[in-house]
């Protein structure tokens, strides 16, 4: 059946794909071969057509994490020739399509690459030090129950909007994996930020940020040294501003916090 | 004889508070001796999890996901309803209620419906203290904004991204207790069985998805936040995990399945494209806000549309049917969703259909763009507009979406009382997973709702009523302490183990995504937007003999003993095709048509769909009597004091 391009020819390509059994296995970049690739398929609909393949050949499928496959989850997370979720900017790995492929292409994938994200399997990561930030401090301390009505706490309409856009992280872990120091300030400086902007968010704006920072460091992401490939692969465009956001917090924090040493 | 449905005495408007100072309290000392299992970390997991943790009892929350943030929740786009009234438009409690009840084709349980629009408010101002970024007017204040089957602007949002926000929301809360220790949080854990001994739930059974490992947990009560069985037909706008797994296996423990034919068909996905095919994706109902649905008058302009032989822009405004806004003037393009579908299917099937493959309508976006511009259109829609150019190639503000139904959500579900208890008592089952709010039709921006009031502000209340009278030690009537060695437990680890050694045995020739396939092509041609009799004895034989094949040419490779994705995959579709021919009977049984189970014989002159009150107005609830063995109907009878039955009209 034609997609929206009826004149959209199918195409082979050349995977080269990273092969791990488990968290402790050497793993390997194995080749495979795919045919007829509809241009309309998604990236992950192709790698469909890879696992069915190789189950048919008796061959264990190729792992990769993936849920909502409209780029809203986060879950999705493979590094495609060299860049995190592959060549299509604002794109998860999931909306990217084969039209932005061409025939005989090779295209190598990779898992994310980084010393907090242990990999489980060929392509699937661990990314539970991400939670574990936000353990630390990514939220409002407020019980169920005695909030007040919602429009007692009146938002400037701007600062709403740039609140919003900080929250819109997916927390795909993109931005570590684009990183060379495999930092985590994007995604930290996402949840600051949003929380700092916010009235919910000040009573404890010291001791978060000062918490989330040191949660980060603990699970192992690199430093940031300002080169920005982190904002430049993000899939939903998560500015820059929130890192300088995220420190202005943190030296703020630290010179008058008296909560932490 | 059906089980008690616990609606409070009193009249609608006191019945929960009357019943929130009858329901039994447990101290405040004595909540910490409590262990509470929560399955599912979506809105309702999520936001029950966090709230039992807040008032100290021990819980211990499971998801299939590497992250409790994940849930497919968090892609619901428009947003959640609330009786706010804060644009002065006359909407209300007993409105939303009202609404509710009526866009749910009257098949919902009034008492339970009422709560719901009761703590609806209370929703949005906990969402508000998290600091949830909903929409704001310039003056600061919260906005709204219209949606199907409604006639105010009770609806609250964050942009295209509502589900994501709320849902984050609610991870905020379940990360705070879990730092407090007060949560303990497994991920990629599966649930594979619910454990019941003397009668009560007393934990679950997990396989744990990254090294193999079958465990079991103990608590108790257990509550399920699992979602809903959309997937059934392979192709939905669930996300590819979702499955009917854990409420299936609770269900052949003893928990009724209820209304499991009431699928919610929405109108606004992109079409398919392939036989590739892996999801469908949704546009977001808050466009028919704005956006036109229409097709061509003829049937001979659509072939040449078809054809590529002229381009959908040719089409002059006279040569266009705005079918909606022409058949229901007083709601246009707001129809409720099972109309919307409806008629769209009408069209197609009247060979008006557009898109290459015919099946499709249009939604247009020119008139809104010429009365406020394209950036103020891209401000209320751009991540939808976004998404679907990067899917369609196509870019829709200089030409028309093409959108057709597809399935979206399940009304049915679990049956519950009105404490959420499932049949099996300390078995609670929340949000879509159970089957209590929508009737047989859910309107828009109801789910977040539903999901978030269960959570939030249902179960907190309603299980300290169980736990009161449960003692605190865990031991079962003869006096065995019960923990993973109790004879309970071993056994059903066992089973497990087995079920996993008899799917990685077979070796046979078909993988389980093409016996997924396979049923969802049934499960939609027979058992989907329309329904007959005749189809649905059919795809019952089919789905019996696919259910044959699966259990001898399943193909898988490799062990239970590591992360095998297509292992996982197998659980559920041999979950789905037992569910599957339940949903069929419950097709066949409910001789009426109402909401979105439309069967063919049961219609009006117009088209319209025909209830059939004296007879269907009921519950059907099921009753797993063992495999391949028909299921036992009970009917709970609904009764309708607040709310008058009458004929369901948008005209």
């Amino acid at each position: 059946m034609a997609g929206s391009n009826p004149n959209a020819k199918p195409m082979n390509l050349t995977l080269n794909v990273w092969r791990q059994p488990n968290r402790d296995a050497q793993g390997q970049i194995v080749e495979y071969k795919v045919k007829d690739i509809s241009p309309d398929m998604s990236f992950l609909e192709m790698l469909d057509v890879l696992n069915e393949d190789l189950l048919h050949q008796g061959q264990d499928p190729v792992a990769f994490d993936h849920d909502c496959r409209e780029g809203i989850c986060g879950s999705c997370d493979l590094f495609i020739n060299g860049r995190s979720h592959g060549p299509e900017k604002g794109t998860t790995t999931c909306q990217l399509h084969m039209r932005k492929f061409s025939d005989g292409d090779t295209i190598t994938i990779e898992p994310w690459r980084a010393h907090a994200f242990p990999v489980n399997k060929d392509l699937s990561v661990d990314r539970s030090a991400f939670d574990r930030i936000i353990q630390a401090g990514g939220y409002v301390n407020v019980n169920t129950g005695g909030a007040p009505d919602g429009n007692e706490i009146p938002i400037p309409k701007d600062i709403a909007d740039r609140a919003f856009e900080a929250a819109t992280c997916i927390g795909c872990g993109a931005c570590v994996a684009a990183c060379k120091n495999a930092s985590a300030m994007l995604f930290v400086s996402a949840k600051v930020s949003q929380l700092a902007l916010l009235p919910q968010g000040q009573v404890e704006r010291k001791t978060r940020v000062e918490n989330m920072v040191a949660q980060m460091d603990i699970e192992g992401f690199g430093a940031c040294t300002n080169i920005g490939s982190c904002a430049a692969e993000c899939p939903v465009g998560i500015s820059l501003e929130n890192i300088a956001m995220l420190n202005r917090e943190f030296l703020a924090a630290k010179a008058t916090s008296n909560n932490l040493a | 004889m059906f089980p008690d449905s616990k609606i409070p005495e009193g009249s609608i408007a006191e019945k929960w508070d009357k019943h929130k100072f009858n329901v039994k309290l447990v101290n405040p000392a004595n909540k910490r001796k409590y262990d509470i299992i929560v399955v599912g970390t979506g809105l309702a997991g999520g936001a029950a999890a966090a709230s039992l943790a807040e008032l100290g009892y021990n819980v211990k929350a499971f998801t299939y996901h590497d992250s409790p943030r994940r849930a497919h929740s968090i892609a619901a786009q428009g947003g959640i309803n609330a009786a706010k009234n804060y644009q002065n438009d006359g909407d209300s409690v007993y409105r939303l209620f009202y609404d509710t009840v009526k866009g749910g084709d009257y098949r919902a349980r009034e008492a339970n419906v009422y709560r719901l629009a009761q703590v609806s408010v209370n929703i949005i101002d906990q969402c508000v203290a998290q600091g949830v970024p909903f929409a704001r007017e310039y003056g600061g204040l919260l906005a709204n904004r219209s949606f199907g089957g409604a006639q105010v602007s009770r609806t609250f949002y964050a942009r295209g991204q509502t589900g994501q926000q709320l849902l984050l929301g609610a991870y905020s809360a379940l990360s705070r207790q879990i730092s407090y220790g007060k949560v303990k949080m497994y991920t990629r854990s599966e649930l594979l069985d619910v454990v019941v001994i003397d009668g009560q739930a007393r934990g679950i059974v997990t396989r744990n998805l990254v090294n193999g490992k079958i465990e079991s947990h103990t608590a108790h009560a257990v509550v399920l936040a699992t979602g809903g069985y959309g997937n059934v037909f392979y192709l939905s706008t669930n996300a590819k995990y979702c499955n009917v797994t854990a409420a299936w296996r609770a269900h052949k423990k003893g928990a009724y399945f209820a209304n499991p034919c009431f699928t919610q068909i929405h109108p606004t996905c992109i079409p398919v494209s392939g036989d590739y095919q892996s999801k469908l994706t949704l546009m977001s109902e808050s466009l028919r806000n704005d956006g036109r649905v229409w097709v061509p008058k003829t049937v001979e302009m659509a072939e040449r549309l078809r054809k590529g032989e002229i381009h959908v822009n040719d089409i002059k405004e006279e040569e266009r049917d705005y079918f909606l806004e022409r058949k229901y003037p007083a709601f246009g393009n707001l129809v409720p969703r099972d109309v919307a579908s409806r008629n769209a299917k009408q069209m197609c099937d009247e060979g008006r259909g557009v898109g290459s493959s015919g099946l499709a309508v249009y939604l247009d976006f020119a008139d809104v763009i010429k009365r406020i511009g394209e950036e103020a259109v891209s401000q209320k829609y751009g991540n939808l507009f976004d998404m679907y150019a990067k899917i369609t190639d196509e870019n829709p503000y200089k030409q028309p979406m093409r959108i057709y139904p597809a399935v979206h959500y399940t009304m049915g579900g679990l049956w519950v009382d009105y404490n959420l208890q499932t049949t099996i008592p300390g078995l609670y089952a929340t949000g879509e997973c159970n089957f209590s709010d929508h009737g047989a039709n859910r309107l828009g921006a109801s789910a977040l709702m539903q999901g978030l009031a269960d959570g939030y502000f249902v179960i907190p209340y309603t299980i300290g009523d169980y736990l009161a009278k449960t003692p605190a030690k865990l031991e079962d009537s003869n006096k065995v302490a019960i923990n993973a060695q109790h004879p309970a437990f071993v056994a059903a680890e066992q089973e497990v183990r087995d079920r996993t050694a008899k799917f990685l045995a077979m070796r046979g020739n078909r993988t389980p995504d093409e016996f997924h396939k396979a049923l969802g092509h049934i499960m939609w041609e027979y058992c989907g937007m329309a329904r007959n009799a005749k189809g649905l004895t059919f795809a019952k034989a089919e789905i019996q003999k696919l259910r044959r094949e699966f259990w001898q040419d399943l193909k898988l490779v490799g062990s239970g003993e590591e992360m095998n994705q297509a292992l996982e995959k197998a659980g559920r579709v041999a979950d789905f095709l037992e569910l599957g021919e339940l949903m069929v009977d419950d097709a066949l049984n409910r001789n009426e048509s109402c909401g979105g189970h439309f069967r063919e014989e049961y219609q009006d002159e117009k088209g319209e769909a025909q209830r059939d009150d004296e007879n269907y107005a009921y519950v059907a609830a099921w009753e797993f009597m063992g495999d391949n063995q028909p299921e036992r109907l009970n009917k709970e009878p609904l009764v309708f004091e607040n709310v008058k039955l009458s004929k369901r009209s948008y005209e």
